[in-house]
């Protein structure tokens, strides 16, 4: 038997009230998949991110973390709810997320940052908690960083820290909504190399992204959006080198 | 050396009843304050609806009529119950409402409406993304709340909650109308019998002041423990 995909997302849709910000999206990803997603703002990728954990509830559509599809209700307004917070709360544990501004808890060292939720929501023990995060932070390379507040530090560490804190975790899949973004351009650097030893270990990842370099080096697939519907879909070579669609095209033109 | 006239021990015990009936006072001001506020920002239009009603009732009434409404009408609501429990169950719950009780209710009520504003901005000011990083990583309401939204919030409530608690501290001093002997109650005696209002109400002026200076102290020591984390700009 094959091995369980971490993560199938099918036709996924979403509406603003009016607006219709997701017009079907499906994915499907293997163990060790780094997918970028790329498309302009407003093209619905950060949502499609943020659907895969729930943050926003998709209006149609399923998402399946592991063989486990997360089940919905309607509310009374018959707006479509999660049916088992409980069952959200379990898979989201196993899809941590790095933010575009990083948000790391700002009361918390970088340690107690990263041992919250192991602690509190895996149950990890405190003292391997510990373990783990430091093990996890000398990976990124901040480990004498750990007992800084975020405010103390350069926004490349606080994404680092927060690379560090996902990792925690030991997730199925990975989120990284824009990581770099908010970053000075001299920063962008460091958590780039950061995301692609992840990438060179075999951690499946879907990052939303500006970084056109790092989608088409470290990816395994490249969807590109559109007014919330995939436009071109499939390796980097095809996405970049050889797209079908004219918009794909004009979206890499200023980039030759 | 201050002469008090043998009235110092009894100025002592009234100050001591001042501050019992602010600390108490404080104590359920907070309590109101975090349920109004929640109240306030929920998504339930019946609770938001009272908890406005609350805030908008108490910050338009006189603090000495909400006091003399609480002590005398305190009493009949109490004597009502009692009977009425005494012919139900034969029970004997019947108590005196007594100045000290209806001044932690009445201050503590007052306060608490003002604690549910001061609250309430302060939730309001916790960034999105601290709470939605803990959403992300399955934490659930509660842990969120505790764990996230209340030290991050405290940390906006400080400066407020200071600012009432000094407020709240001296309008302990109208409970004596009602009849508490707080210390203002005793020099007030003492002052009209031995007829040296200065000799009694300034030892009383500077232990209120003695009091707010010495938490304003201690406020500043808390803002800094809270605010531990924060770059402070300046």
């Amino acid at each position: 038997m094959a091995e369980q995909a971490p993560l199938i997302c099918r036709d996924i849709h979403k509406t603003f009230d009016q607006l219709e910000v997701l017009k079907g999206i499906s994915l499907e990803t293997r163990k060790g998949d780094v997918v970028s997603l790329i498309g302009s703002s407003g093209s619905g990728k950060s949502t499609f991110l943020r659907c895969i954990n729930m943050l926003e509830t998709p209006t149609s559509g399923d998402i399946i973390v592991h063989g486990d599809p997360i089940r919905f209700t309607k509310n009374r307004k018959g707006e479509r709810i999660p049916a088992d917070n409980k069952q959200v709360e379990l898979i989201r544990a196993k899809l941590s997320m790095v933010f575009q501004s990083f948000n790391l808890w700002s009361h918390m060292t970088v340690l107690e940052n990263i041992i919250e939720a192991p602690i509190n929501v895996l149950k990890v023990p405190k003292k391997e908690a510990i373990e783990r995060a430091e093990a996890y932070l000398n990976k990124v390379g901040i480990y004498e960083r750990k007992d800084y507040y975020p405010a103390q530090m350069s926004g490349g560490q606080q994404q680092r820290a927060a690379i560090a804190r996902a990792l925690a975790m030991e997730p199925e899949v990975m989120l990284f909504d824009e990581p770099t973004s908010a970053l000075d351009p001299e920063l962008v650097g460091e958590v780039l190399r950061v995301m692609q030893s992840l990438a060179e270990e075999g951690r499946t990842m879907i990052v939303v992204t500006h970084e056109m370099a790092f989608a088409r080096d470290v990816s395994t697939q490249v969807l590109f959006l559109h007014q919330g519907v995939i436009e071109e879909q499939g390796t980097p070579d095809k996405v970049f080198d050889n797209p079908d669609s004219e918009r794909m095209k004009q979206f890499l033109a200023p980039n030759f | 050396m201050l002469d008090l006239k043998g009235y110092g021990p009894a100025l002592m015990e009234g100050a001591v009843v001042t501050i019992e009936l602010a600390f108490l006072s404080l104590a359920l001001a907070v309590v109101l304050g975090l349920i109004g506020a929640s109240a306030k920002l929920s998504n339930s239009r019946a609770a938001k609806g009272a908890a406005t009603a609350y805030t908008t009732l108490i910050r338009g009434v006189p603090d000495l009529v909400m006091m003399l409404l609480f002590y005398y009408g305190g009493q009949v609501v109490v004597n009502m119950l009692s009977d009425y429990i005494w012919d139900a169950y034969e029970i004997d719950f019947f108590f005196q409402f007594d100045p000290f009780i209806s001044g932690v209710l009445t201050i503590g009520l007052i306060f608490g409406a003002y604690m549910t504003e001061t609250f309430r901005g302060a939730f309001l000011a916790v960034e999105s993304g601290q709470i939605e990083a803990a959403r992300a990583y399955g934490f659930t309401r509660w842990h969120t709340f505790r764990r996230i939204m209340f030290p991050q919030m405290l940390r906006h409530a400080l400066p407020g909650i200071g600012n009432n608690w000094q407020v709240l501290l001296k309008t302990t001093a109208l409970v004596s109308i009602i009849g508490l002997t707080d210390m203002v109650r005793v020099a007030e005696e003492a002052a009209k019998a031995e007829r040296m209002p200065f000799h009694f109400f300034i030892p009383v002026a500077f232990m209120y002041l003695t009091l707010t200076a010495g938490s304003e102290l201690f406020i500043k020591w808390l803002n800094k423990r809270a605010n531990v984390g924060v770059v402070q700009e300046g």
